[in-house]
C-alpha cells in the first residue's frame, strides 16, 4: 500500500465516524469536515515540508493501525501516576475517557473535569469559543485529530477559582497486541483570575507499537495562572505526535514544561499565543533519547500584544544513534511593543553518533523589543567527570551528577514542586546507557 | 611501605615527560616534590590520581602493594588516594556538600562501613569547616562555582579533611594564594598530618614549605628526580634557584 493510500484509510475512518457525529453541534461538525477536507487534500507531511524536514514519519504512515483495542487496567497505569502530587485524576484509556480509572470525586463545585464527549452533549455551546479554535489549523496531525477524536478530557475552572490540588490527565494507550491509533483531545478552559496546575502524562505497555495523536488546547483567561506539565513516557516502539496550544488573555501566566522520555518517533508542537497585554509565557522542555529514536520539538511563542515577557529553555540528552530536532519560533507582531523574549536551547550528546538539528527562528515586526536566543551543543565535561571520579564517585554516577545538573535548570522550576524528585528519578531511569 | 614508584615513565601528547622516577613513601611522611616549570611535577601528581590524559610507558607504581596504575580514578580514591587539584573544576548545578556526602558515602560503602545520613554528615562537616575557616555559603553553593582562587584551594583541603585519605597529593596548592589564605590552608593541612597518613606536596616555591614542613624534599628536573634530601634542601633551592641544578643534571 502506498503512502497516498494510507491517508485514504484515515479519511475512510472519518466517513464511518460521521454518522455518530450527527448529534454533535453544527459548528463542530463543520470544523471536523474542514479539517478532514484539508487533510485529504494535503495528506501526511514529508521531509520536503519545511516543518518536517528532519522528521521522517513514514514508519507511522506505513504501519496499519486498528482504531482501538482493550482498555488498560489500573495496575498497568499505576507507574505513570504521581501519588506525591495528590492530584484529581482523569484517565483517557484507548482514546476514550474512563470513569472507572478516573478519580474525580473531590473536585470543588463548579469545576468540571470529565469526558469531553459528554461535555459536547451537555455543554456544547460553552465549548465553541475554544475547541478547535486554539490549535493550529494548518498542522496535518491536528487536522487528523480534529476529524477523528472521539473523546478526551475537558477541564473547566470557573473565574476566581484557585485549585490546591493539581489535575492529572493520564492518556493510557491500550494493552492489545496489534498496533492501534488514538486521537485524544484535551481542552483546558481557565476562567478569569483562576489558578491551577495540569499534569498531562502519556504511556503504554513497553515494547508495544501504537500511535498517539494528541491535541491539547488551553484557553488561559485574563489574569489566570495555569501551569502545564507534560510527561511523555510512551513505549520505546510507539509513535507520539502531540500538540499543546495555549492562548493567553490579558495579564495571564502560562507555563509549559514538556518532558519527553519515551517513544520511538516523537513530535511535539508546543505553542503559546500572547493575545492580551501583560501576559507571560514560559515554554520549557527536557528530552532524552537513545538507540535509533527520534524526538522533535517545535515551539512557537507568538507575541501578538504589547508588554509580554516570554521565557524558553529546552534541554536534551542524546545517546546511541538518537536524533533530535529543536525548532523555536518567536513571532513579535507589529503591536507587540515592549516584548521581552528569551530563548535558550542546549543539548548534551553522549555518543559520537547522536545528532541534533536546532533552529531558532525569530521574526520581529515591532521596533521596541528585546529578544535573545542562544544554542549550545556539547558533551559531558571531561574535566568535571575526572574531578568527580577522583573523589570516589563512579563513572556512571559522575555522569548522572552532571546530567542532573544540566537538567536542573529546567526541573528546578517545575510546578507542583512535589513531583520534582520523581521527575528527576524518571529522567535518570530513562538516561541513555553507556 | 605505602607507595613505591619504580622507574616511572609517562608520556602526554607524544612527549615523554617523566623519564624514570623513583620514590618511596611511608605512612606518616611528608614528601615535597619541587622543581622548575615543565619538570614534570604536576604530571607526577596527576598520573598518581589516574588522570586520563597521560600514558604510562614504563615502570610501575605500587600502593599498599597493589598496582595503582591499573586502578580507575574512583577506585584509587576509595582506597585512600586523594589529590588536591591545582585547578579545582567548577561544576555548576551540583551542590558542594551534596557532592561531598556522595563521595564520602562511596568511600564508606567501599570499606563496608555504614553510610552517613544527612544529619550525621552535617555534624561532621561543621567541625571540618571550622578547620578551614569555611564560610557556610561555600557548602551550599555549586562545587567551586564562583569561588575565588583561595576559596577553591580551601575547599580542596576541606574535601581532604572530610574524606580522610591515606595518601594525599597536593598539586601546587599554594599557587594563587595570598599569605592569609596560605596560612589557613597550611594549618588545615598540618592538622591532618598523622602517623598513618602520608602526603606528597608538589610545589614550585619554597614558601609553602615554611608552613608545611616536609620530612623529605625531592627535586624534579626534566622528568627525573635529580636530588633528594631533608627540609634544608628547600632552603638551598630558595637561595640558589633551580638553574644550578639543571646545569648539574645536564653535566651528569
Amino acid at each position: 500500500m502506498t503512502v497516498a493510500e494510507r491517508h485514504e484509510l484515515f479519511v475512510a475512518a472519518y466517513d464511518r465516524l460521521k454518522t455518530s457525529h450527527s448529534a454533535a453541534p453544527a459548528w463542530l461538525r463543520e470544523a471536523r469536515a474542514v479539517a478532514m477536507r484539508e487533510f485529504a487534500e494535503h495528506g501526511f507531511p514529508t521531509t520536503r515540508h519545511e516543518d518536517w524536514r528532519f522528521t521522517n514519519i513514514s514508519p507511522i504512515v506505513e504501519t496499519p493501525f486498528a482504531s482501538s483495542g482493550p482498555a488498560p487496567t489500573a495496575a498497568q497505569m499505576a507507574s505513570h501516576l504521581f501519588p506525591e502530587a495528590n492530584a484529581h485524576l482523569a484517565v483517557i484509556a484507548a482514546g476514550r475517557f474512563s470513569h472507572e480509572l478516573s478519580s474525580l470525586q473531590d473536585l470543588p463545585g463548579m469545576v468540571f473535569v470529565g469526558s469531553l464527549a459528554q461535555a459536547l452533549v451537555t455543554h456544547a455551546d460553552d465549548l465553541q469559543p475554544a475547541l478547535t479554535q486554539i490549535a493550529a489549523g494548518d498542522h496535518p496531525f491536528v487536522r487528523l485529530n480534529t476529524g477523528l477524536f472521539e473523546d478526551g478530557v475537558l477541564i473547566r475552572v470557573p473565574a476566581n477559582t484557585m485549585l490546591d490540588r493539581p489535575i492529572h490527565v493520564h492518556v493510557a494507550s491500550d494493552a492489545g497486541t496489534d498496533p492501534t491509533v488514538s486521537h485524544p483531545r484535551v481542552l483546558i478552559s481557565a476562567g478569569a483570575n483562576s489558578q491551577f496546575t495540569v499534569i498531562e502524562s502519556y504511556g503504554g505497555p513497553e515494547g508495544q507499537c501504537y500511535f498517539t495523536n494528541a491535541v491539547t488546547e488551553a484557553l488561559v483567561g485574563p489574569g489566570s495562572v495555569v501551569h502545564h506539565v507534560k510527561v511523555q513516557r510512551e513505549s520505546r516502539k510507539a509513535f507520539h505526535v502531540a500538540g499543546t496550544f495555549a492562548r493567553l488573555g490579558r495579564g495571564s501566566v502560562f507555563t509549559s514544561l514538556n518532558i519527553s522520555l519515551g517513544g520511538g518517533i516523537v513530535r511535539n508542537d508546543i505553542s503559546a499565543l500572547l493575545d492580551g497585554e501583560g501576559g507571560e509565557a514560559t515554554l520549557n522542555g527536557l528530552y532524552l533519547a537513545d538507540g535509533d529514536r527520534l524526538v522533535d520539538n517545535h515551539t512557537v511563542i507568538d507575541h501578538a500584544k504589547a508588554h509580554c515577557p516570554s521565557h524558553e529553555v529546552y534541554k536534551g540528552v542524546l545517546g546511541g544513534k538518537a536524533r533530535a530536532v529543536f525548532n523555536g519560533k518567536i513571532f513579535v507582531r507589529q503591536d507587540a511593543q515592549k516584548t521581552n523574549a528569551k530563548q535558550t536551547n542546549k543539548a548534551l550528546l553522549l555518543s559520537d553518533d547522536a545528532q541534533i538539528n536546532t533552529k531558532p527562528q525569530l521574526e520581529i515586526f515591532a521596533d521596541d523589543v528585546k529578544c535573545t536566543h542562544g544554542a549550545a551543543i556539547g558533551q559531558l565535561d571531561e574535566d568535571a567527570l575526572f574531578y568527580l571520579r577522583a573523589r570516589g564517585i563512579s563513572r556512571i554516577d559522575a555522569q548522572h551528577f552532571l546530567i542532573r545538573a544540566f537538567a536542573g535548570e529546567v526541573l528546578q522550576q517545575v510546578q507542583p514542586s512535589s513531583i520534582r524528585d520523581r521527575l528527576e528519578q524518571l529522567m535518570l531511569d530513562a538516561l541513555p546507557r553507556g | 611501605m605505602l607507595l613505591e614508584i619504580k622507574g616511572l615513565r609517562v608520556k602526554a601528547e607524544d612527549k615523554e615527560i617523566l623519564k624514570g622516577v623513583d620514590l618511596r613513601v611511608d605512612p606518616g611522611q611528608v614528601h615535597a616534590i619541587m622543581g622548575p616549570n615543565g619538570s614534570g611535577k604536576s604530571t607526577l601528581a596527576r598520573v598518581l590520581s589516574g588522570h586520563p590524559d597521560y600514558e604510562v610507558i614504563g615502570g610501575e607504581v605500587l600502593y599498599k602493594g597493589r598496582d595503582l596504575l591499573a586502578m580507575d580514578p574512583e577506585d584509587r580514591a576509595r582506597e585512600g588516594v586523594f589529590m588536591a587539584f591545582q585547578y579545582p573544576v567548577e561544576i555548576p548545578g551540583i551542590n558542594n556538600s551534596y557532592f561531598l556526602k556522595a563521595a564520602l558515602n562511596a568511600l564508606k560503602k567501599h570499606r563496608g562501613e555504614e553510610e552517613l545520613d544527612a544529619v550525621e554528615f552535617m555534624a561532621l562537616i561543621k567541625d571540618k569547616a571550622k578547620l578551614l575557616e569555611m564560610d557556610q555559603s561555600m557548602m551550599t553553593r555549586s562545587v567551586n562555582e564562583g569561588f575565588s582562587g583561595g576559596e577553591k584551594k580551601r575547599n580542596e583541603i576541606f574535601h581532604m579533611a572530610v574524606l580522610e585519605p591515606k595518601l594525599a597529593i597536593l598539586d601546587e596548592t599554594d599557587s594563587g594564594l595570598d599569605i592569609d589564605a596560605l596560612k589557613i590552608v597550611s594549618s588545615g593541612v598540618n592538622a591532618l598530618r598523622s602517623p598513618d597518613r602520608a602526603m606528597i606536596v608538589v610545589t614550585h616555591y619554597q614558601r609553602l614549605l615554611n608552613y608545611i614542613v616536609p620530612d623529605f624534599v625531592h627535586v624534579l628536573s626534566e622528568g627525573r628526580i635529580v636530588r633528594s634530601g631533608g627540609k634544608e634542601l628547600a632552603h638551598e633551592l630558595e637561595e640558589k634557584g633551580y638553574t644550578w641544578l639543571e646545569q648539574g643534571a645536564a653535566a651528569r
